[in-house]
C-alpha cells in the first residue's frame, strides 16, 4: 500500500527530474547559416531567370504584382512548406538576428539541409508514389517505402536515379524499401500491371491516361493500344520467395513457313525439332492450343501426366515470321468484345529511342520515363514542387498530375515557368534542393497575400499569373504541427527529446486522423468542414497546446515576458510569426493588465483565438 | 433536383451559394422538420449497421448446418417463413419479418480497405477520384430543412479502416464522427465558462478582420469564417441532445445493450428522428481468420440485442416506414474453415439484411452452396463458379437512392471532367412494393 501511494508523486519528480536535465543540456543554437557565395549567385541569378517570363505576362495582362511579403512570412511559409510546421521563437530571434545578406536563400539552403526536409518532403512524394492505403501487410510496407525515400532525399541524391530504381526495383520490399512502389500495384493478390502503369504515368510523367486502361482517353490523344503497351512493361513482374523479380521471355524466332504446320494444330517433326535445337525439349503428350486465329498460339507440356498440361510457351506472329517466347515472360489481355486472349508487346507512345537496351522491360521502362529528353518528367516534378511550396499546383486550375502536352503550341506560354525550371532541375543533375532553393528565391515565392488590385476579375487574374501569393488552407498535418511548434519554443526536431518527439509523432498521427488525411490528392482545392472547426476549437489537441503549463510556450511566455506588450509580441510570434498590428495591440492589451476583470487563462485564450484565426 | 456541377462552380460561387444557405440554415424552419412528421410522409433516412471486418455469412444470415464446412453453428426459424438464420442471433429471428435479406451479394474486392471503399461507395477504387459514400450521396442530395446537427453520420468508429467520404462532392459531406456514442459529443462543447469563450470568439473576430484587411475575397474563399459560423451554431443548437442518451429510460438502452455499438443503435434511432438522413453504426472486431466461432458468438451478443432493439423502436415510434436499416460489411468469409478454426475474406458471395422504409420485407433472395466453393478452394478466386442470382452492390445502393428519392443514374460533372453517376445498377424489383 505504501509504495502504491509514494509512487505517483516520486514519478512526478524524477519526471520534473528529466524534463529539467532536458532543458539545460540541449543548447541554444546561435549559429548563423552560411552558403557559398558563388551558390547565392547562382540561385539569385537562375530565380530571375524565372521571374524574366512572368514579369512579362503581368505586363501583358495588365496586372500589378503584390509587393514583397514582410521577411519573417516568407519564412513561416518555407517552414510550413518544407518542415510542415511554422518556425519556432527560438528560430525567429536567430533570423532576425542575421544581419547578412541574402538572409531568406541562405536560410532556405539550411531549412534543406535539416533532417526535417527529408521527412516531410519523403511523406508528401510518397503520396503520389504509393498512395495512403496501407495496402496488403503481407507484401506492402508503407513505413519502409517512406523510410527509403527519406535516405534517399538525405543523401540528395539525383531525382532521376530515384525514380529508376523505384521503377525497376527487385528483391524484398521489406529490406528494400524501393521495391514497395512495384508491390503497391497489387491489388487482392494479384499483381495489376494496369494500376502500376496509370501511377507510373501521373506520377513521374504527371499525365492521367488511367481512363485508357478501358477505352481510348475521351479529350487527350492517350489511345487503349498506348496504355497496353506501357502496363507491358510491368507485364514479367512476379512474385517469389526472393521478392519482386522479373519473369524471363527468352525467345526464338520460326520462319514464316511455320505458317504451315502452326496451321494443323499439332505439334509437327519441325516444330518439334526447331524446340530441340533451342535446348527446350518437348514431351510426347505436348499440344499446340491456337488461341486467336493464324495469329497466336500456346504450346501446352507437363513433366508427367497428360491430363495436367500447362502452358508453357507462346508462339505468335511477328512482321518477319513467328516468335517462340516462355510463356510466364508474356504479358496477356483479354478483349473486351471478343474475350480473346492477346499477347501485348511492350511499347512506348512516344521516342522509343529514349528506351533503355539492357537489361529487364522495367529497367527500359525507367531509361524512358526518366531520359533527359523527357520534359513530361521534369515538369510533373517542377509542379508538384511548386504545388508543395505555394499550396496550389503551378497550372492552378488542373490535378497536379494532369498536365497538358507539351509540345501542344497553344499552353507553351503558360507552361513556360515549368520548362525553364525543368530545364535547369536537368542541367542542375536532376537536384531536387536545387529546384526548392530557385522557386523559393522567385518573386512569386516572396510576394505579399495582399493582391494590388480589388477587383474580383483582376484578382482572379492576378491568381492564376502568381502576381500574389495565394491564400489556401492548411493541410492537417501542418494544423497540428503548427500547434505542437507554437507550443514549444524550442524547435521541435531531431535534437529535440525523444519523448518530445514520439509525442509529435502520436499527437500528429491522432490529429490527422481526427481532421480527415487529404490522401493521395492532397493539392486539391477544398473548403473546411465543420467538423474539423470544431476539432481546432473544442479538440483536445487545442485545448493541451493552448496550456499555461511550465514548459510550454504559453506558459513559459506568460511567466517570463517583462511586460505586457512583450507577452503579446511572443505570443504573436510564437502562433503567426509576425508582430500584432498596431489595432491588435491596442484591443489585446487591456486583457493582458493584471487588472482585467476575467484573470483567468488570459495567454490560454490568446493563444486559442490565434489557432482559429484565418491566418494560423 | 438539378445536379450539382461542382467542378462548375468556384470557390466564390460556392460562398455565395453557402451565404445564401446560411440564412436559412439559422432559421428554425420548424414547421417543416422532418422531426415533428410521422409515418411514411417523413423524409426517409438511412441507418447502416456496418459489420467491419467482414461479418461471416455462414454464422449469421446463411447458416449451412447440414454442410461439413457448416462449423457448430445451427439454424433458427424465424417469423419470416421458411427463412432461417444463425442461432447466435435469437432475437433478430424475431424481426425478420419486417426485413429481407440478400444472400448473394458479389464483390471483386477481397481486401479490407479496397473491399470497404466499393461497399461504401457503389465503385471500385480509383486513384484519380474519390467517390462519395452512399450516406454523402444522400445527405447532399437530401438536406434536411432546419436539422442544425449533421445530416452524415458515422457512431462507434474509430480504428476502421475507411471513413465514409464525401468524395468529389466535398469534404463537408464526409461523415461526423463520433467514437464513443451516447457517452460525449466530442468537440461540440465549448472548453470553457461562456465569459471566456465570449472573449475568445470576441478575440477571433479581431485577428480575423485584421487579416481579412487586403485579403477580403481571398479570405471569404477559404470559407473560413463561414465554417466557424456553421460550428457554433451547431455548438448550440438543442438538436445535439439527440447525441446523449440522458432522457432515455434505463430500461431502453440496457434493452439495446451497453456496447458502443448498441449506443450507437439507440443513437441513431434518435438522430433519424431528428431528421438526419444517413447514419453510420459501427460495429468492429468481425476479421475473424482464427477462432471464428468464438469471435461471432461475441460479436452476435453485441449485435443481436442492438439490432433487435433497433427494430422495435423504430417500430414502435412510427419510424419504420421512413428509415431503411441496411446491416452489411466489405465482405463475408470463405465456406471452409482454415487451420486456425478462423474464416478468411470472401467477396464472392455474401449476406446483408435490409428493411423499412417501404421497402419489401420477408424477401429472401439468392443461395449459396458452402460445399461447392469449398472444393475450389485452390483455384484463383477469379476462377471460382458464381453463386446463382448474384446480386451486385452497385444494384442496391440504386434500390435505396430510389427509395430515398434520388435518382440513382444522376450525372455529376467530377472535379476531374468525368461524368460520373450516383450508381452505376438498377434497382432490384423484388425489393420493391
Amino acid at each position: 500500500m505504501k509504495i502504491k501511494r509514494v509512487f505517483p508523486p516520486l514519478l512526478v519528480v524524477i519526471g520534473v527530474g528529466l524534463l529539467t536535465a532536458i532543458a539545460a543540456s540541449t543548447a541554444i543554437r546561435t549559429e548563423r547559416p552560411e552558403l557559398p557565395e558563388n551558390i547565392i549567385e547562382d540561385v539569385t541569378a537562375t530565380a530571375a531567370r524565372i521571374d524574366d517570363p512572368m514579369l512579362r505576362r503581368w505586363d501583358e495582362l495588365g496586372i500589378a504584382p503584390a509587393p514583397s511579403a514582410d521577411e519573417l512570412e516568407v519564412l513561416r511559409r518555407l517552414s510550413l512548406a518544407l518542415h510542415g510546421t511554422i518556425p519556432s521563437l527560438e528560430e525567429i530571434r536567430l533570423f532576425e538576428a542575421d544581419a547578412g545578406p541574402h538572409r531568406l536563400t541562405r536560410w532556405t539552403a539550411a531549412m534543406l539541409n535539416d533532417p526535417r526536409f527529408a521527412d516531410y518532403f519523403a511523406e508528401r512524394l510518397a503520396r503520389a508514389y504509393v498512395g495512403v492505403e496501407e495496402g496488403e501487410f503481407v507484401i506492402f510496407r508503407r513505413d519502409r517505402f517512406t523510410d527509403w525515400l527519406r535516405i534517399q532525399l538525405g543523401d540528395r541524391r539525383p531525382y532521376d536515379e530515384i525514380v529508376r530504381e523505384m521503377i525497376s526495383g527487385r528483391g524484398v520490399w521489406t529490406g528494400k524499401g524501393e521495391v514497395n512502389f512495384v508491390t503497391a500495384g497489387f491489388a487482392n493478390e494479384e499483381f495489376d500491371a494496369n494500376k502500376l502503369t496509370a501511377r507510373t504515368v501521373r506520377a513521374f510523367l504527371g499525365q492521367r491516361m488511367d481512363c485508357a486502361q478501358c477505352h481510348d482517353h475521351p479529350f487527350d490523344d492517350w489511345t487503349q493500344d498506348q496504355f497496353q503497351g506501357l502496363a507491358a512493361y510491368y507485364g514479367q513482374v512476379e512474385l517469389s520467395l526472393a521478392g519482386i523479380r522479373d519473369k524471363s521471355g527468352e525467345a526464338f524466332g520460326l520462319p514464316d513457313k511455320a505458317a504451315e504446320y502452326l496451321k494443323t494444330g499439332t505439334i509437327a517433326t519441325e516444330l518439334r525439332k526447331r524446340f530441340r535445337e533451342n535446348g527446350d525439349g518437348l514431351r510426347k503428350h505436348a499440344r499446340l492450343e491456337m488461341v486467336a486465329a493464324d495469329r497466336l498460339w500456346v504450346v501446352r507440356d507437363s513433366q508427367k501426366i497428360e491430363e495436367n498440361l500447362e502452358p508453357r510457351f507462346v508462339i505468335r506472329r511477328t512482321p518477319t515470321g513467328f516468335a517462340v517466347s516462355s510463356y510466364e515472360g508474356e504479358y496477356f489481355i483479354e478483349d473486351r468484345d471478343s474475350l480473346e486472349q492477346q499477347v501485348v508487346d511492350p511499347s512506348v507512345p512516344f521516342h522509343p529511342e529514349w528506351l533503355g537496351t539492357e537489361g529487364t522491360r522495367r529497367d527500359r521502362l525507367a531509361a524512358w520515363v526518366t531520359h533527359p529528353d523527357n520534359r513530361r518528367f521534369d515538369r510533373a516534378l517542377v509542379n508538384r514542387v511548386w504545388g508543395l511550396l505555394f499550396g496550389k499546383p503551378y497550372l492552378s486550375d488542373r490535378p497536379v498530375d494532369d498536365l497538358p502536352d507539351p509540345d501542344r503550341e497553344e499552353d507553351a506560354e503558360e507552361t513556360r515557368v515549368l520548362d525553364l525550371l525543368g530545364c535547369d532541375f536537368r542541367e542542375q543533375g536532376c537536384d531536387l534542393r536545387r529546384l526548392v532553393q530557385v522557386i523559393a528565391a522567385t518573386r512569386a515565392f516572396r510576394m505579399d497575400s495582399r493582391a494590388a488590385t480589388s477587383d474580383p476579375q483582376q484578382l482572379e487574374q492576378a491568381e492564376r499569373a502568381w502576381a500574389v501569393f495565394p491564400i489556401t488552407r492548411r493541410r492537417p498535418e501542418q494544423v497540428i504541427g503548427a500547434m505542437l511548434q507554437a507550443n514549444t519554443v524550442r524547435t521541435v526536431d531531431q535534437n529535440s527529446h525523444l519523448f518530445v518527439r514520439f509525442q509529435k509523432f502520436i499527437r500528429e498521427r491522432d490529429f490527422v486522423n481526427e481532421y480527415g488525411d487529404l490522401g493521395e490528392n492532397e493539392l486539391d482545392d477544398r473548403a473546411g468542414t465543420i467538423s474539423q472547426a470544431l476539432l481546432r476549437m473544442n479538440g483536445e489537441f487545442a485545448h493541451e497546446m493552448a496550456e499555461e503549463e511550465p514548459f510550454t510556450a504559453p506558459g513559459r511566455i506568460a511567466s517570463y515576458s517583462s511586460t505586457p506588450e512583450k507577452l503579446l509580441e511572443n505570443c504573436f510570434l510564437a502562433c503567426l510569426t509576425r508582430r500584432p498590428t498596431p489595432e491588435e495591440a491596442a484591443y489585446f492589451l487591456p486583457q493582458l493588465e493584471d487588472d482585467n476583470d476575467e484573470p483567468d487563462g488570459v495567454v490560454q485564450d490568446v493563444f486559442w483565438t490565434l489557432f482559429n484565426s484565418p491566418e494560423f | 433536383m438539378p445536379p450539382f456541377p461542382t467542378n462548375a462552380i468556384t470557390r466564390r460561387d460556392a460562398l455565395r451559394l453557402a451565404a445564401g444557405l446560411g440564412v436559412s440554415f439559422l432559421l428554425p424552419g420548424m414547421t417543416v422538420r422532418a422531426a415533428g412528421r410521422r409515418g411514411a410522409e417523413r423524409p426517409r433516412s438511412l441507418i447502416t449497421l456496418w459489420m467491419a471486418g467482414g461479418a461471416s455469412q455462414w454464422e449469421t444470415w446463411d447458416p449451412h448446418p447440414e454442410s461439413k464446412h457448416g462449423g457448430p453453428t445451427w439454424a433458427i426459424k424465424t417469423t419470416a417463413g421458411d427463412l432461417q438464420i444463425s442461432h447466435l442471433l435469437p432475437q433478430m429471428a424475431e424481426q425478420m419479418h419486417k426485413l429481407s435479406v440478400i444472400r448473394t451479394l458479389v464483390s471483386k474486392e477481397g481486401d479490407h480497405e479496397r473491399g470497404t471503399y466499393f461497399v461504401q461507395t457503389g465503385y471500385r477504387p480509383d486513384p484519380t477520384v474519390v467517390h462519395p459514400s452512399l450516406g454523402a450521396i444522400l445527405a447532399q442530395q437530401r438536406p434536411g430543412e432546419g436539422v442544425e446537427i449533421p445530416m452524415h453520420v458515422s457512431l462507434a468508429t474509430g480504428d476502421g479502416f475507411v471513413v465514409p467520404r464525401g468524395g468529389y462532392l466535398g469534404d463537408e459531406y464526409d461523415a461526423f464522427r463520433i467514437y464513443d456514442p451516447g457517452r460525449n459529443i466530442r468537440n461540440m462543447r465549448q472548453r470553457v465558462g461562456d465569459k471566456r469563450q465570449q472573449r475568445r470568439l470576441a478575440n477571433l473576430d479581431v485577428v480575423s478582420r485584421s487579416f481579412r484587411r487586403g485579403r477580403e475575397q481571398q479570405v471569404d474563399d477559404t470559407l473560413h469564417e463561414h465554417v466557424i459560423e456553421r460550428a457554433l451554431a451547431m455548438m448550440s443548437s438543442e438538436q445535439l441532445s439527440a447525441f446523449l442518451l440522458d432522457e432515455e429510460p434505463r430500461a431502453v438502452i440496457g434493452r439495446y445493450g451497453d456496447s458502443r455499438f448498441g449506443r450507437g443503435c439507440l443513437v441513431a434511432r434518435r438522430l433519424a428522428q431528428q431528421g438526419v438522413r444517413s447514419i453510420q453504426v459501427v460495429l468492429q472486431g468481425f476479421d475473424t481468420h482464427a477462432d471464428n466461432f468464438a469471435g461471432h458468438e461475441s460479436q452476435c451478443a453485441k449485435l443481436d440485442p442492438a439490432f433487435a432493439a433497433l427494430m422495435r423502436d423504430l417500430e414502435e415510434h412510427d419510424l419504420l416506414d421512413s428509415t431503411i436499416v441496411l446491416c452489411i460489411g466489405e465482405f463475408g468469409r470463405t465456406p471452409w474453415i482454415n487451420g486456425l478454426d478462423g474464416r478468411d475474406h470472401w467477396p464472392l458471395g455474401f449476406s446483408c439484411v435490409i428493411g423499412g422504409g417501404g421497402l419489401r420485407s420477408g424477401v429472401v433472395i439468392g443461395g449459396t452452396d458452402p460445399d461447392r466453393w469449398a472444393g475450389e478452394q485452390d483455384i484463383p478466386s477469379k476462377d471460382r463458379t458464381p453463386p446463382a442470382d448474384p446480386i451486385e452492390v452497385p444494384d442496391l445502393f440504386a434500390t435505396i437512392l430510389q427509395q430515398m428519392n434520388v435518382a440513382p443514374d444522376l450525372e455529376i460533372i467530377t472535379p476531374i471532367g468525368r461524368p460520373l453517376a450516383f450508381s452505376t445498377g438498377t434497382p432490384i424489383e423484388r425489393l420493391l412494393v
